[in-house]
C-alpha cells in the first residue's frame, strides 16, 4: 500500500479517537462544574481541563478567561482549535476523502454522514444546543465509525493502520485524562479519599462510559487504587492503557508478519505492553502516578514515531 | 431557428423507434413518482460523493451537477457510424502527433502550416524525436460532438490530453439501472461498465520497453483539492490501480518508483491527470510541487510510459482542429466520416474580415479557451456586447476562431413543467493502445435552460445517461 494511504488511514483513526476524547472531556468539565466550588473554585477546574487537552494557550489567546460557554465553543466547534471535535471530524473526513478507495462504502458513509450532520449542527443557534446533546452526538458517530470499520473493513494492512492510529491515540488520551484527575484537578494531597476525590473519580469513569463497568468489575466503593487499576492495568476495560497497548502490539505484529519484516515499532510496543503486564498499582503509586503517566505518554509518542519512520514516511527500503 | 431544431425523439411528429418505449415510460410516471426518483438520484450522487466539475471548470468541490433522468438514445446503426468516425479521428490525431515529433511529413507536404505546429505553446520540444510505445501519444481521446439532424454529426473539438467526465458516463448508468431496472429489462441497452478494465488493458498495452514483468499502472492526480479528484479516485478504484500524487513517486537509477509501506515499488505506466508543465520540475516548471524530478529522463529512456504522452496537446488546439480532416486524408487515405464545423481563423485577414462583418450570426471562441468562457454567441448577444467583443477581436485576432451557430439537436428533458426539449452534446471516450476501442456510450451534456446552447456545467448544464441500443 502507498505510504501516503497508510498515513491517511492512521490519521483517520487518530482524529476520530481524539474527537471522541474531546467530547468526553467536555462532559467531565460540565459535571465538575456542577459541584460547589472547592479550593481554587470552578474556574480553575475548567482551566485544568484546557491544560489537560493541550488547548489552554490557544484558548487564552482567543477568549481570555475560561467561561464555560466559550470553552464549549472552543473545544467543540472552533476551527482555530486543531483539537476541537469539529476540526478532528473534518480532518478525519478529509483524510477519508483522499483515500476513499481504501475504505468500504459503509465506513465512508459513517465518516461522511458525521461531517454532513456536523455542518447542520453548526447552522443551529447555539442556544438550542445543550452540551449533553453535543457529546452524545459525537460518541454516537464515533461509535458508528468504529462499528463500520469492524463490520466491513477488509482485514488487510489498511485495517491495521487504522487500528494503530485509534489505539495509540486512545492510550495517549486515557493517560492524559487520568493525569488530569490526579495531578491537576485535586487541589491538595489531603483531599485524597475525600468526597471531592470520589466525585472526580466517578466523573472520570463516567466520561469514559465506564462507571457501570467499574461496578461490574470491582463492586463496592470507589477507591483511587481500584480506579487506577481499572484504567491502567485491567485488560477487561476497553479504554485501559493495557488494552490499547495490546491492540497496538497485535496490529504491529500482523503488519510485520504480512510484510515479512520485524520493526522497531513492534519492539517498542511489545516492551511497553510487557512492562504494563509486569507492574502493579502499588508500584505505580510508588513511582508517582503523574510520573508514570508522563513516561507512558512519552513511550506512546516514540512508538508513533517508529510507525511513521518505518511505514508512513515512504523512506523505508 | 426554432423550427429547424432536430428533436432526437421525433421525426415528422412521430416518435422515433428508439424512443418508443420511453414515451410510455414518461406517460406512466406521475409527477410525485418523478420527484421521488429525482430526489433519490440526487441522494445517490451525493452519497457516492460525485460532486465535481467536468472539464476542469472549477467551482465548489461539493457542488452536484444536475442529473437528468431522461436518457438519450442512439440506434445501433447511428452508433456504428459514429464509432467509425470517432476511431478514425483518434487514429489520425495520433498519426499526426507521431509525425510532428518525428519527420513532420504533413508539414513538408504543405498540408498544415509549420507555424501552427512548431510555434504552438503545446508543442513539446523535449520529446522531439522520441517514439512512445506503439507510437501512441493520446491514449484517451475525448471527441466532443453535436448533432444537427438525423445522422448529421459535427465534431466541435478534440481532447487529446486528459479528457474528464468519464466517471459520469459510468455513474449515470449505475444510477439509471438502479432506479429503472424495468427499462433495462425491456430495452436492449449496450453496457458501458467494461470501460475501466479496457482502460487498464490499454494502458498496460503501452508498457515501456524496459518493463520486464506484468506492468504496474498508476493514476497520477494533482491531489484531493483538484475538482476532478473524485474521478481520479473512482477510476483508480475500478481499475484496481494505485492513485498517486507527485510526492509518492521518485526516480532512482533511471527508473520510476512509488513509496509504499513495504519499500519502493517500480511503476511502469503513469496515467497522468496533470498538465505537461507539472510533470517534472527539472524539465518544465522548476516551481512545480506536483511533479516528479527526473521523470522526463526516465520517460525518454524507455523506463516509464506517460499517458497521454507529453506534447499530445498540440493536436487538440482549436487552430489545429481545422486541419483534422486533412490529417485523416493524409495519414489514413480515407474521407472523414465525421464533419468539422466550418471554422474561420481570425488570424487570417480575410477570415477575420468575414467574422467581423457577421458577428451577429457567429460563435466566436478563444483558441486556447475552455469551459464556455470568453466566447461570444452572436445570436444571443446584445449590440453592445457584440461591439465590445469586436474591439477585443480587432486587438488580438490570432486569439480567436469563429464558427456558425449550429442548430444543435435537442433531447426530451425533465423540467419543472414536465418534459421539454433541451440542447445536448456528446463526448465519447476513445481508447488507443494495442487496439483502438470505444465503449458504446459517452457523456451527454444538456443545457438545462430553455433555448440555451451552453452545456458547460459551470453555466447551468447537466448530464444524461447515453444509451446505445443493441441490434
Amino acid at each position: 500500500m502507498l505510504s501516503r494511504t497508510a498515513e491517511n488511514l492512521f490519521w483517520i483513526g487518530r482524529y476520530m479517537e481524539r474527537a471522541e476524547t474531546m467530547a468526553r472531556l467536555l462532559e467531565v468539565g460540565a459535571r465538575i462544574a456542577l459541584l460547589p466550588s472547592v479550593g481554587h473554585g470552578y474556574r480553575s477546574e475548567w482551566d485544568s481541563l484546557l491544560q489537560a487537552s493541550g488547548t489552554a494557550a490557544g484558548f487564552a489567546a482567543k477568549y481570555g478567561d475560561p467561561v464555560q460557554r466559550n470553552i464549549e465553543s472552543y473545544l467543540f466547534f472552533d476551527r482555530d482549535n486543531p483539537s476541537s471535535v469539529a476540526s478532528c471530524l473534518e480532518r478525519a473526513r478529509e483524510n477519508g476523502r483522499i483515500v476513499r478507495t481504501a475504505l468500504t462504502s459503509q465506513v465512508w458513509d459513517a465518516l461522511n454522514t458525521a461531517f454532513q450532520e456536523l455542518r447542520q449542527l453548526e447552522r443551529q443557534p447555539r442556544s438550542e444546543l445543550d452540551l449533553g446533546r453535543m457529546t452524545e452526538w459525537t460518541t454516537r458517530h464515533t461509535a458508528m465509525m468504529r462499528g463500520a470499520i469492524e463490520a466491513t473493513q477488509l482485514r488487510q494492512d489498511g485495517y491495521d493502520f487504522l487500528g494503530i492510529g485509534y489505539n495509540l491515540e486512545r492510550a495517549d488520551n486515557t493517560a492524559r485524562l487520568t493525569d488530569v484527575k490526579y495531578y491537576v484537578l485535586l487541589p491538595r494531597a489531603d483531599f485524597v479519599g475525600s468526597g471531592l476525590d470520589t466525585f472526580q473519580w466517578t466523573t472520570l469513569l463516567r466520561a469514559m462510559s465506564a462507571q457501570r463497568a467499574f461496578h461490574w468489575a470491582y463492586g463496592g466503593a470507589f477507591t483511587a487504587a481500584k480506579v487506577m487499576h481499572f484504567l491502567i492495568l485491567n485488560p477487561a476495560c476497553p479504554r485501559a492503557l493495557i488494552t490499547s497497548a495490546k491492540a497496538t502490539t497485535d496490529h504491529l505484529d500482523r503488519l510485520a508478519q504480512r510484510y515479512g519484516q520485524a520493526t522497531t515499532a513492534q519492539d517498542r510496543a511489545r516492551a511497553q505492553l510487557d512492562a504494563l503486564r509486569a507492574t502493579t498499582v502499588e508500584a505505580i503509586i510508588d513511582e508517582g502516578l503523574h510520573e508514570f503517566l508522563t513516561r507512558f505518554i512519552l513511550e506512546t509518542g516514540e512508538i508513533a514515531q517508529s510507525v511513521h519512520d518505518t511505514y508512513l514516511s515512504g523512506e523505508a527500503r | 431557428m426554432a423550427d429547424s431544431i432536430f428533436n432526437e425523439m421525433y421525426d415528422d411528429g412521430r416518435v422515433r423507434p428508439p424512443y418508443a418505449r420511453l414515451e410510455d415510460w414518461v406517460r406512466a410516471m406521475p409527477a410525485a413518482l418523478r420527484a421521488m426518483k429525482q430526489a433519490e438520484a440526487e441522494a445517490l450522487f451525493r452519497r457516492i460523493g460525485i460532486t465535481f466539475a467536468v472539464y476542469g471548470e472549477g467551482g465548489d468541490p461539493d457542488r452536484l451537477i444536475p442529473f437528468d433522468m431522461f436518457p438519450r438514445v442512439f440506434t445501433q446503426g447511428e452508433w456504428l457510424r459514429l464509432e467509425r468516425g470517432i476511431k478514425q479521428r483518434a487514429r489520425a490525431l495520433n498519426a499526426f502527433l507521431l509525425d510532428v515529433y518525428g519527420r513532420g511529413e504533413i508539414i513538408r507536404a504543405g498540408r498544415v502550416p509549420a507555424r501552427l505546429v512548431y510555434g504552438n505553446e503545446a508543442y513539446e520540444k523535449a520529446v522531439v524525436g522520441f517514439r512512445p510505445p506503439r507510437g501512441v501519444y493520446s491514449h484517451i481521446v475525448g471527441i466532443d460532438l453535436v448533432c444537427t439532424g438525423p445522422g448529421e454529426f459535427f465534431v466541435l473539438e478534440d481532447n487529446c490530453r486528459t479528457p474528464s467526465g468519464v466517471s459520469y458516463m459510468l455513474e449515470n448508468r449505475e444510477i439509471m439501472m438502479r432506479m429503472f431496472p424495468a427499462l433495462f429489462r425491456e430495452m436492449r441497452i449496450e453496457p458501458v461498465d467494461g470501460y475501466p478494465e479496457l482502460l487498464r488493458q490499454t494502458l498496460a498495452s503501452v508498457a515501456p520497453a524496459r518493463c520486464e514483468d506484468e506492468p504496474t499502472v498508476v493514476i497520477l492526480t494533482p491531489g484531493h483539492f483538484n475538482s476532478a479528484y473524485y474521478e481520479h479516485s473512482f477510476l483508480a478504484d475500478l481499475m484496481g490501480v494505485e492513485l498517486v500524487e507527485g510526492a509518492d513517486l521518485f526516480v532512482e537509477n533511471g527508473l520510476c518508483y512509488m513509496r509504499t509501506t513495504e519499500g519502493p515499488r517500480r511503476v511502469d505506466v503513469i496515467y497522468r491527470r496533470i498538465d505537461d508543465a507539472f510533470l517534472d520540475p527539472l524539465c518544465f516548471r522548476p516551481d512545480s510541487m506536483l511533479g516528479v524530478a527526473g521523470l522526463m529522463d526516465v520517460y525518454r529512456s524507455g523506463g516509464v510510459t506517460i499517458a497521454s504522452a507529453p506534447g499530445a496537446g498540440v493536436a487538440d488546439d482549436k487552430a489545429i482542429y481545422t486541419y483534422v480532416p486533412e490529417m485523416i486524408r493524409f495519414y489514413l487515405g480515407e474521407e472523414p466520416v465525421l464533419r468539422n464545423v466550418p471554422t474561420w481563423q481570425c488570424a487570417k485577414p480575410d477570415d477575420c474580415a468575414h467574422v467581423l462583418a457577421n458577428l451577429g450570426d457567429l460563435v466566436v471562441k478563444e483558441v486556447h479557451g475552455s469551459g464556455g468562457y470568453g466566447m461570444l454567441v452572436g445570436p444571443k448577444s446584445t449590440r453592445a456586447q457584440i461591439a465590445a467583443f469586436a474591439e477585443r477581436l480587432r486587438a488580438e485576432p490570432g486569439k480567436y476562431i469563429a464558427q456558425p451557430t449550429l442548430a444543435l439537436s435537442a433531447c426530451p428533458t425533465f423540467v419543472a413543467e414536465g418534459v421539454a426539449p433541451r440542447h445536448v452534446d456528446l463526448r465519447p471516450y476513445c481508447l488507443v493502445g494495442e487496439q483502438t476501442l470505444l465503449v458504446p456510450g459517452g457523456l451527454t451534456r444538456v443545457a438545462l435552460s430553455e433555448g440555451s446552447l451552453v452545456v458547460n456545467s459551470s453555466q447551468g448544464g447537466g448530464v444524461k445517461d447515453t444509451w446505445v441500443l443493441a441490434e
